[in-house]
């Protein structure tokens, strides 16, 4: 890293990163790049959002699906049904999957990371951000 | 991929099951099997939507349907009309209250808007730990157009209009506060982030710190900026050590990147943060004991004045504020003030963090506009009280606040409005309670929390606070007398005005509030010796409903003490002097014939 | 300043900016009651912690009650101190503090003299509403010299405020939370293990029974009672223009006839004075400084100075535990106390023709911190202790009246010779600057050979916590520092470590503010510094009265040494006379 020199420097490098991040993490298949994210604040990994991360990382590596990014984030919110994790697919709302488990990390993977079919007990999504 | 290009998701929800959502999902599934849709369209239940009073909900993906009040028998009409034919079905769609118009996309629902992310606008968003996402989300933008286009006052005027107040409990104005550590002329002056969460249950500043650092670390700089400090302090309970290290790796990448430091983005403006460590006193939330703790010595309180503004940390002028207000600084700079002041209410503008918690079905960290009222957070977010019971009561504002009943379920949740219904704001625990909690012993949990955390620096609180939790352990314990109740309140009144600090002056908020809410209940206590919520256990009785009993023994079995006789299958007796109150036999009766009492 | 006007109690009142309610209330003749608050700012003390919360008045526009003593006036303030609501509040708050509070003020050695039954009193106080559990978590704490019982501590935090702000000591502080909130010593050790000088000035400031000095009245009664002892006692400068405010004399007032006739009517075999043994000090520390100073004058780099007076204890305390580098500078000499004590059980004891345990010596003393010198190991011969028992001026107050004396009825009678005959030198140690005085009559006449024009040194006097004066003695200037609270002290030994930049020759410390007079074993000045005032005013009176005002002319101490010492600094002097300084870890 070095040092941002000015406020147009910032600007710039924010483009860069927007594009940047795209380029190196998503590759050439931009439009089909899944991302997990995991709630990975100290109440999920209370209740286990590290072993939910660690199996996603590795069962993406096993089955080699190369369009999946498996990322960190805080907290969601989702106190009632921690660990929880959040499925972007391209073209599609966001899914929040409570309650994850190794188990059911297979079942995302299998069923809706790969055949877009929906898990019973998804949470439902009821707020708004600053862009919206 | 798969073959289905719809997806309907019923809520399945306690309440909406309650309301026969299982039976809507069957109707659903053999109506698509005959419409031979069954490989094109998934059904699935959800966890709560929170829109519990307009349950059971269906909402249709990919076009965001939202069926509301839906029934086992339209199941039929959604796939055949939505679903086979692609029309929507109106007398399902949710109908504004105001404008009575229907609704066909939920995004333009006005539930969709009761949660309002703003200081957690990044949490659970970005990944905490990469900076590159929090630029990308235009991070460090605020603090770069403050320190290349805006003057130290433009940034202070721009908070002062718009309107923001110190999310930590007193609701202060932030702009004012900051306006008074500008004028303050110093050498030296600080900016102190308060990252000290206390209150029992809220966590709200834990999650920010560990979602989204960055911001925090931005709005401190910009603080820095307007009023003029090159240094600042983030005052931490030891006890978040991942908060702790996302918080410094973040500061890392900041520094590395030169948006901390010296000459910040090539400006004269040089800012650097420390973080100091906390062993989460409560007390150490008031800010004047928050810089003692800071400086080493004893976290006490003194009074005020002179305010931090004026002398604080090592007698310098020192704006203090909380993670949460920090959180809504840059996003403030960027979106204007008018953006801001257009949220809430005008004299509460933005949002608030709440930790809502207790008997909901959902409980979780919610962010909402101000002015919203308690019903809509408890039924229509939390999605209503767990297991069908009643509300009773929920308590704003942690140990510092009160309870609010029923009657106040519409009164909108601001810091004036809380604080006139005899409640406050705090820093945002939100805790509800229903029928089966007893509310002297809810006081006394407060009341014990607090005597617990007093510094026991003035006598009102130190001794104060623990002669109220002695009055209140009496009356929960069956000793209580009606002159108790006029010393609670004589004893409430005159801490409240004469404490030393905050934590003393709210400390019998809890009292105050569910004696007037309940004194009814109070008296069962004292008078007639008895707990109407069932809880006290000194006040309850076992007794055995003879119409109900069988005299299967199984009670007799299982208590310990060998309190219960009768012959087989003739009612049996609670002995009530040997009787130790376990419940064991309530538990294990088969024809619930055991009643407390 | 520019002045506020405010209204309290519907009267004006216009005061400068910066004044407290409370100030400003007293000024209209409004005496709204106080119970931590103490302003001794005289001396630099001032307790504003405002936790008692019993001084609270509503103000026009504020929702609560604020207190008068920490609350500063501002223009148009409409203040009321007396309205039901304030005074339900301050009746309310004293029921708390009782409500947390031993009642057995019948048997508390504050009993009389305690703010908080004063104030039980002033309030109307006659029944507590508010019961509940008492502090009983803390054991009490003896020490040689104080006794901490917190049980009755009320927290007002004054004991704090005088250990750490004024005395730079440090023993105390405020510990735990809530109600089990109590001040004592890092991690609650006994306070003979802490950094505590035992100056007693928590003692002094306490308002109530939590800290007390360890009473040693009874033990003097056994004494006196048991015949085969011979019973002698000493008495310091400072006692003597105090005891009287203990019988009802006005401050100030000097009852040294009168209290030598009690002491012989309790039953002392010998009434002696410690002002005796204070010419014998300055014969020592005299003769200290100008050995030292000769050298030094002739060339001599590795002199140590400044020389500092080596009189006070806590002082020795404060040194030995907070600046052991400095343990070279102080005079050996032994305090007059000690040297007294040291005397008596040898010269005195061959003189009576008396083995040295049959002897047992009492100090009288305004001091605390004698209690715990007495017991130093350094001080006693095969365990027998050159000062057997030393008690206060408040404890010899007792033993008064526990004889059915009073003192406004006794004839004044004279010490007896030859350990009861001093001059005014040995009285003004008595009193801040009064010991480097002494030492400089002496030394000046010494070092000149010629006789002083004017005894009195003005510029040694008065009350500044830290005064520099210079004397020119011929051609050479001799400068001179005094310090007195330990506060002032580590100021003024940090300048020494910072290489002496005012080139100090002779430095006096006194670890209680105002010197002995105002010590921790005084009667209680209740926060009126006037009367420490007074009684330095009288200490230099009873000079100016003394026919002998120069140590070296005390006949009685050039009998001493001339039948039994030999020479100042003498091997003999320096045996008995003199003693070492050692460092002291303490938490």
């Amino acid at each position: 890293m070095s040092k941002i020199k000015s406020f147009e420097e910032l600007k710039q490098i924010r483009e860069q990163v927007l594009t940047r991040m795209d380029i190196r993490e998503k590759g050439d298949h931009i439009e089909k790049l899944v991302e997990v994210r995991v709630a990975m604040a100290t109440c999920g990994i209370a209740a286990g959002a590290r072993n939910v991360m660690n199996a996603f990382i590795n069962e993406i590596a096993d089955q080699g699906l190369d369009n999946v990014v498996v990322t960190q984030t805080g907290c969601m919110g989702y106190c009632y049904a921690e660990p929880t994790v959040e499925v972007r697919i391209p073209g599609k709302e966001p899914i929040v999957f409570g309650e994850v488990d190794e188990k059911k990390v297979q079942a995302i993977i299998e069923k809706y990371i790969k055949k877009g079919e929906l898990l019973d007990g998804i949470i439902p999504v009821t707020h708004k951000g600053i862009e919206d | 991929m798969s073959n289905y290009k719809m997806h309907v998701l019923v809520c399945g929800g306690t309440g909406c099951i309650s309301a026969e959502s299982g039976k809507i999902v069957e109707n659903l599934i053999q109506c698509l099997q005959e419409h031979h849709m069954e490989e094109e369209v998934q059904v699935v239940k959800t966890g709560c939507f929170g829109f519990c009073e307009k349950g059971p909900i269906v909402k249709i993906l990919p076009d965001n349907t939202f069926y509301v009040q839906v029934t086992p028998d339209d199941a039929k009409i959604i796939v055949e009309e939505h679903i086979v034919k692609g029309r929507k079905v109106k007398k399902l769609l949710y109908k504004d209250p105001g404008t009575k118009e229907t609704i066909e996309d939920s995004k333009h629902m006005d539930f969709y808007k009761k949660q309002m992310r703003i200081a957690l606008r990044n949490c659970g968003f970005i990944d905490p730990t990469n900076i590159d996402e929090y630029i990308a989300r235009d991070g460090y933008h605020a603090l770069g157009m403050a320190l290349t286009e805006w003057t130290p006052e433009q940034v202070i005027d721009a908070i002062k209009k718009s309107g923001l107040r110190g999310r930590g409990g007193g609701g202060f104005p932030t702009g004012l506060k900051w306006e008074f550590a500008r004028k303050s002329s110093s050498d030296k002056k600080y900016v102190v982030c308060n990252a000290d969460e206390g209150d029992p249950g809220a966590f709200m500043d834990r999650s920010i710190l560990e979602g989204d650092p960055h911001s925090i670390i931005e709005a401190m700089a910009i603080c820095g900026y307007a009023i003029g400090a090159d240094e600042g302090k983030v005052y931490i309970r030891a006890e978040y050590p991942l908060a702790i290290q996302r918080l410094k790796k973040a500061m890392k990448d900041a520094e590395e990147y030169g948006l901390l430091g010296n000459h910040i983005l090539g400006t004269d403006f040089h800012f650097h943060i420390e973080i100091k460590y906390g062993a989460g006193a409560f007390v150490c939330g008031e800010e004047t004991a928050l810089i003692h703790s800071m400086e080493g010595e004893r976290g006490e309180p003194t009074t005020k004045p002179p305010f931090p503004a004026e002398s604080g940390y090592w007698g310098k002028p020192t704006n203090v504020n909380n993670v949460e207000t920090f959180a809504n600084i840059p996003i403030i700079l960027l979106k204007g003030a008018d953006w801001f002041k257009k949220i809430g209410t005008e004299k509460s503008p933005g949002t608030k963090v709440f930790a809502l918690a207790g008997k909901v079905n959902n409980v979780g960290l919610i962010e909402v506009p101000m002015g919203i009222t308690l019903r809509e957070v408890i039924f229509d977010i939390g999605g209503g009280i767990k297991d069908g019971k009643k509300f009773k009561a929920v308590q704003t504002g942690g140990p510092s606040g009160g309870c609010l009943t029923e009657k106040d379920l519409d009164t909108p949740i601001d810091f004036d409005t809380l604080l006139t219904k005899g409640s406050m704001m705090g820093s945002g625990g939100m805790i509800v309670m229903d029928e089966d909690d007893c509310m002297p012993s809810v006081a006394k949990f407060y009341l014990e929390f607090t005597e617990e955390e007093s510094c026991g620096k003035c006598t009102p609180c130190r001794v104060g606070t623990k002669r109220l939790s002695e009055v209140l352990k009496k009356i929960t314990a069956g000793q209580g007398t009606m002159e108790h109740l006029q010393e609670l309140k004589r004893l409430s009144v005159v801490i409240q005005e004469t404490a030393l600090c905050g934590l003393g002056q709210t400390a019998p908020n809890p009292i105050l509030s569910t004696l007037n809410n309940f004194e009814e209940e109070y008296i069962a206590h004292v008078r007639d010796k008895q707990c109407p919520a069932g809880q006290c256990t000194a006040l309850l009785k076992y007794i055995i409903n003879e119409e109900k009993c069988i005299g299967c023994t199984v009670c007799a079995r299982v208590c310990p003490v060998n309190a219960i006789t009768g012959e087989r299958k003739k009612p049996h007796v609670i002995d009530q002097a040997t009787c130790i109150k376990c419940g064991a036999c309530y538990d294990r009766c088969p024809t619930h014939a055991i009643e407390k009492r | 300043m520019p002045n506020i006007t405010l209204t309290i109690d519907g009267k004006r009142v216009e005061v400068p900016k910066g004044t407290t309610i409370l100030e400003a209330a007293k000024k209209i003749g409004l005496f709204i009651p106080t119970l931590c608050h103490l302003d001794l700012h005289d001396i630099k003390m001032v307790n504003q912690t405002a936790s008692c919360r019993i001084c609270v008045v509503e103000i026009e526009g504020n929702r609560r009650l604020m207190p008068a003593c920490a609350t500063p006036v501002q223009e148009g303030m409409k203040v009321r101190t007396n309205s039901v609501r304030v005074l339900n509040a301050r009746k309310t708050v004293m029921e708390l503090i009782l409500s947390d509070h031993p009642k057995d003020c019948l048997i508390c050695s504050k009993s009389g003299e305690c703010e908080l039954q004063d104030l039980a009193e002033i309030l109307g106080i006659r029944e507590v509403r508010i019961t509940g559990r008492s502090q009983s978590v803390y054991k009490k704490d003896y020490s040689p010299s104080i006794i901490r019982n917190m049980d009755k501590c009320i927290m007002c935090r004054r004991c704090e405020t005088m250990c750490n702000d004024v005395q730079t000591v440090g023993a105390l502080s405020g510990i735990n939370r809530g109600f089990d909130a109590v001040v004592a010593t890092a991690f609650e050790v006994p306070l003979e293990e802490s950094v505590c000088t035992h100056c007693g000035q928590c003692v002094a400031v306490c308002p109530v029974g939590a800290l007390a000095e360890k009473d040693n009245v009874w033990a003097v009664v056994e004494a006196l009672a048991d015949p085969d002892k011979v019973v002698v006692v000493q008495t310091a400068p400072a006692v003597r223009v105090a005891l009287g405010e203990e019988f009802g004399y006005e401050p100030g007032t000097i009852v040294t006839g009168k209290m030598v006739a009690a002491l012989r009517r309790l039953g002392f075999d010998y009434v002696f004075d410690t002002d005796f043994a204070a010419d014998l000090t300055i014969m020592e520390e005299a003769s200290e400084v100008l050995d030292r100073l000769q050298r030094y004058l002739s060339g001599d780099t590795t002199v140590p100075l400044p020389i500092l007076t080596s009189c006070c204890p806590a002082w020795v305390n404060f040194i030995e535990s907070q600046f052991p580098e400095l343990l070279d500078i102080p005079s050996s000499a032994k305090s007059p106390q000690q040297m007294f004590g040291s005397i008596a059980k040898s010269y005195y004891a061959e003189k009576l023709g008396i083995p040295r345990e049959k002897m047992v010596v009492i100090s009288v003393m305004p001091c605390l911190a004698k209690k715990q010198e007495a017991s130093r190991e350094e001080f006693q011969v095969d365990g027998n202790p050159d000062v057997d028992l030393s008690i206060s001026t408040r404890e010899l107050a007792h033993l008064i009246k526990q004889a059915n004396l009073d003192l406004r009825e006794l004839q004044e009678e004279e010490f007896d010779y030859p350990l009861g005959m001093s001059t005014g030198a040995g009285v003004i140690f008595g009193t801040t600057g009064g010991v480097i005085e002494a030492a400089t009559r002496t030394a000046y006449e010494w070092l000149t050979g010629r006789e002083l024009e004017t005894i009195d040194f003005e510029q040694l006097r008065g009350m500044d916590g830290i005064r520099v004066a210079t004397v020119p003695i011929d051609d050479f200037e001799l400068n001179i520092g005094i310090a007195h609270g330990l506060g002032n002290a580590r100021a003024l030994l940090e300048e020494i470590e910072a290489g002496n930049p005012r080139n100090l020759h002779a430095i006096e410390i006194m670890a209680c503010p105002g010197g002995c007079i105002g010590g921790g074993g005084q009667p209680y000045h209740h926060g009126n510094i006037e009367i420490l005032k007074k009684r330095a005013a009288a200490i230099y009176k009873e000079d100016r009265n003394k026919p002998i005002r120069k140590s070296h002319e005390n006949p009685a101490i050039q009998e001493l040494y001339e039948t039994y010492l030999g020479k100042p600094m003498g091997e003999k002097a320096h045996a008995l006379l003199h003693t070492t300084y050692s460092e002291k870890q303490k938490v």
